[in-house]
């Protein structure tokens, strides 16, 4: 009798067993690990042949080929494998958008025309379904990006793993952004007088100017009272120019949607204006940069741009989309690539590999997902190459990740081995060869 | 003219009148070329290495090594290079002037035929990505939405010389979500519910069943009545042209291509289509499909499919960029489609993704957007694969179709040259509206990538009369 209780029992844990296997159960890794045998394409130092990357803790503690492994290292054998830094996706909604269609679970547009203070970190869900799924791809760290209105808040540049926007933030106040107003006629239907659009146009650039002109003198206001408040009156806070003191002075970038040419030229001539010189202006989206590349090249401001898109006008050449990032490099611009998704942000690698094909080379379109989003966002000292002092965000694949033929084998992010599974991968578990209960 | 020249000449010329007539309706502009020493991938067979491919008058003739070009064909090097299929988009709107006829759940007697706009620079930017034919579909607003038709993207032709000639007849169904928000939530009649789409379907199939024998009792009563003019004239029974067409769908000469999500809302159909006999259907979509697997498999369903669009809208929250693969090896006739204008010009790398996600072999990848949709719209008899006698509709590319590096350098179709890298010039617009190029111009706004909205419900409009959204 006890036998057979026992067998019950042990059925009934191995059911039990079973079960659990379909959930999100494997832990990450932590601790220790020694990446060994790989192509270690660096970025910023070459690319190493047969090459030892050491992770310790949060941190890449060395990258050559002549380190002792201790024992206390997991190692991982790597041998004809291919180690990069963690991608970065310089534009998306991830974290903030769960469904489209589904409006109570769309948190990247707040009501409003100025939200300086909105901040997509508060609202970034550590949790959506979304994040294991495109994290496998290689996309280690995202920036996540409010939208809508004409300062629509303030994007973040999350890593993809953790339990909270606190432990994934690698910096929660990245960049402002500003969507910028669409100069001229709206289509046919616009019948407006010309006067009346330049007037239109006017103001709402004026009213940009005049939000700034005020943030700059809060600012200057704030910073002297801090300085010496003895004998001052304290000044009120105000919430959104209190948001604007770090765009104003320089440290947080002003991301600049903008896609057409002309809107790009307004931008940039507004960006020229001696009292904007404090800026640092990034362009998002600029579809149509190739269009003006020297004049973006001029002015010294990077670009965050897809690669697969439509040509925006009927008449463009096919391949001016995928030919954009490569035509802006040429002329003298910085470059990040960006998909502007959400739930599909793993489709980054593709994009720079569309952007390799037309023009920019893998090498360029390597750093376009690496250091140069890191760069441009001033997180260069943290991440965007495979470097001793950095934190471990990079990924293991089996051959070019820009081709969808690869592979890609283990992921680290913030030195966490990230369980492959997601649940897009759990569903290819546990459908692939179901158990067929006759329809 | 003077055409009192006897009755024999009168004959003659209406005959060689006739005749013009029917040629220049028949007719398409086909060529001849012969492509040397690609790697050949025929999709139904081996890839063959330092092979010849000679297409003569629009059909492929041989298929060897060293082959030699009959006078006047020209010569297209291919060293190096791969020969594939032109590629088939199963689910496309590239090109409609309509997508949605949405003022009533069931709209059979509606059809694509005479919504093409054969002038769409899109469409060129298809063939650019190597796409030979399309299935242009109607939209998704409703249960039985109109007929599609299947296109050849002779670019350049007219909206006849686009139509592939011969190919089945098909038509649109929906499930779920389009449906029931176009018409319960937006209009306020039946379906709202997944409950719902299923008796619109039932009720529609049985009242066009009944409508059948009564219209051919009424037919030969009256035929009856004509001859002998005994009693009363029977009543008449008005002819349908909704009611013909699904009867036309139960009898086999229409086949569904079905617009759904849910594993269960499949499941559904394909009871009903049991009940009714209906066969050669596919679903599009389908991001659930892969629950269903065996099921679809058991019943000789077909599906067509996203390489990894997901979580756009509810119904797809809970499904996988690995549905491809699950299907696929599950014995299930899948195809990569695009649904985007975007998308259809890189639908070689969608089906690369099938690789990534779930280990598809690169043979059954490539098949998946060239046979495969091939048989779901029924022209496999002529496209989706290099075989002597198929169509001439082949594809030059530079390297591995499923290589991201990998660009498209010719496109054929009938044996005819409709794209080259080459000499591809910017501007490749036929038809120009100064009021269409303004807007594109002016009016491009804000970059997103994916799926953002319904493709399938452009046109519908949804009005929302429920002030209370559960």
């Amino acid at each position: 009798m006890k036998n057979i209780f026992k067998l019950i029992l042990t059925g009934l844990l191995l059911a039990g067993v079973n079960t659990a296997q379909a959930q999100i159960t494997e832990k990450p890794g932590f601790g220790k690990f020694a990446i060994t045998g790989a192509t270690v394409h660096t970025v910023t130092n070459g690319t190493l042949e047969n090459a030892i990357v050491l992770i310790d803790g949060e941190k890449i503690s060395y990258v050559g080929d002549n380190a002792k492994i201790t024992n206390e290292y997991t190692k991982i054998d790597a041998s004809g494998k291919h180690v990069y830094p963690g991608f970065m996706d310089s534009k998306t909604y991830l974290g903030l958008v769960e469904i489209n269609a589904v409006a109570v679970t769309v948190d990247n547009r707040e009501l409003g025309q100025y939200n300086p203070n909105i901040l997509a970190f508060t609202a970034f869900n550590p949790h959506s379904a979304a994040i294991p799924v495109n994290r496998l791809g290689g996309v280690t760290h995202v920036l996540s990006s409010p939208t809508g209105g004409v300062i629509s808040g303030q994007a973040a540049i999350m890593d993809l793993w953790g339990y909270s926007p606190d432990s994934m933030a690698v910096d929660a106040t990245a960049g402002m952004i500003l969507g910028w107003p669409r100069y001229g006629r709206r289509g046919s239907f616009d019948q407006r007088p010309d006067q009346k659009i330049e007037e239109e146009y006017a103001k709402l650039i004026s009213d940009i100017d005049l939000f700034l002109d005020k943030a700059r003198f809060y600012d200057k206001m704030m910073t002297e009272f801090e300085k010496n408040s003895k004998g001052k009156q304290h000044p009120d806070k105000d919430i959104k120019m209190e948001a604007m003191r770090e765009l104003v002075n320089g440290k947080t970038p002003l991301i600049v949607e903008v896609t057409r040419s002309q809107d790009i030229l307004k931008a940039i001539d507004w960006a020229k204006e001696p009292k904007n010189s404090k800026l640092n202006i990034v362009f998002s989206g600029a579809t149509e940069g190739w269009r003006v590349a020297k004049e973006i090249a001029e002015a010294g401001i990077p670009c965050l741009v897809p690669a697969l898109y439509l040509p925006t006008r009927q008449y463009d050449h096919i391949h001016r989309p995928y030919e954009n990032a490569a035509k802006l490099h040429e002329a003298g611009v910085k470059v990040a690539m960006m998909t502007g998704e959400t739930e599909n942000v793993r489709n980054l690698p593709f994009h720079a590999g569309y952007a390799a094909a037309y023009g920019l080379g893998t090498e360029e379109a390597l750093k376009a997902v690496t250091i140069n989003p890191a760069e441009i966002f001033g997180i260069d000292d943290v991440l965007g190459s495979v470097e001793a002092g950095k934190q471990a965000n990079l990924f293991i694949s089996d051959g070019d990740p820009f081709e969808p033929l690869s592979q890609i084998e283990h992921v680290f992010i913030k030195g966490y081995k990230i369980p492959m599974t997601s649940r897009h991968a759990q569903l290819y578990e546990e459908f692939l060869d179901r158990d067929a209960v006759e329809n | 003219m003077n055409f009192n020249t006897g009755s024999r000449m009168k004959k003659i010329l209406t005959l060689f009148v006739l005749m013009v007539a029917v040629t220049g309706v028949k007719a398409q502009e086909t060529g001849s070329v012969l492509i040397q020493n690609a790697t050949v991938i025929t999709i139904t067979g081996e890839d063959l290495e330092n092979t010849d491919v000679l297409i003569r008058d629009g059909k492929i003739t041989e298929i060897g090594q060293n082959l030699s070009a009959p006078r006047r064909v020209t010569k297209v090097d291919a060293t190096g290079k791969f020969v594939m299929p032109g590629i088939i988009d199963a689910h496309s709107h590239l090109n409609t002037v309509s997508t949605n006829e949405s003022r009533n759940p069931v709209t059979a007697e509606v059809t694509m035929e005479e919504s093409v706009n054969p002038n769409s620079v899109s469409i060129y930017r298809a063939i650019a990505g190597g796409v030979t034919s399309i299935h242009l579909m109607h939209g998704s607003a409703n249960v039985i939405g109109g007929q599609n038709e299947t296109l050849k993207l002779r670019y350049g032709a007219n909206v006849d010389g686009m139509r592939f000639e011969g190919a089945p007849r098909t038509i649109k169904f929906a499930l779920g979500e389009n449906p029931t928000r176009v018409h319960g939530q937006g209009n306020g009649v039946q379906p709202r519910t997944r409950m719902g789409v299923e008796q619109v379907i039932r009720g529609h199939f049985d009242a066009a069943l009944n409508y059948k024998r009564n219209r051919e009792e009424y037919l030969a009563a009256k035929a009856k009545w004509d001859s002998d003019k005994k009693g009363t004239p029977p009543v008449p029974v008005a002819q349908n042209l909704r009611f013909d067409v699904l009867n036309d769908i139960i009898e086999g000469n229409v086949w569904v291509h079905c617009h759904s999500y849910r594993a269960d809302e499949i499941l559904m159909l394909m009871r009903v289509f049991n009940d009714y006999g209906i066969k050669n259907y596919t679903f599009q979509h389908a991001n659930e499909a892969f629950k269903v697997a065996p099921e679809l498999a058991k019943n000789g369903a077909r599906t067509s499919v996203f390489s990894d669009w997901w979580a756009y809208k509810f119904e797809v929250y809970y499904s996988t960029a690995y549905n491809a693969s699950i299907l696929n090896a599950n014995g299930v006739v899948n195809s990569i489609n695009s649904d985007d204008s975007e998308l259809i010009r890189h639908l070689n790398h969608e089906a690369a993704k099938t690789v990534r996600y779930g280990n598809t072999s690169v043979h059954d990848a490539l098949k998946m957007i060239t046979i495969n949709p091939a048989i779901q719209i029924g022209v496999d008899d002529r496209v989706g694969s290099i075989e002597v006698g198929k169509d001439g509709d082949v594809v030059i590319w530079s390297g591995h179709p499923l290589s991201i590096y990998s660009k498209v350098e010719q496109t054929y179709i009938d044996g005819k040259k409709y794209f080259d890298l080459s000499e591809d010039p910017a501007d490749m617009r036929i038809s120009i509206d100064p009021n269409d190029d303004f807007e594109s111009a002016a009016n491009f706004e804000v970059y997103h990538s994916g799926r953002q909205n319904d493709a399938c419900l452009e046109g519908a409009f949804i009005l929302n009369t429920e002030t209370i959204q559960q």
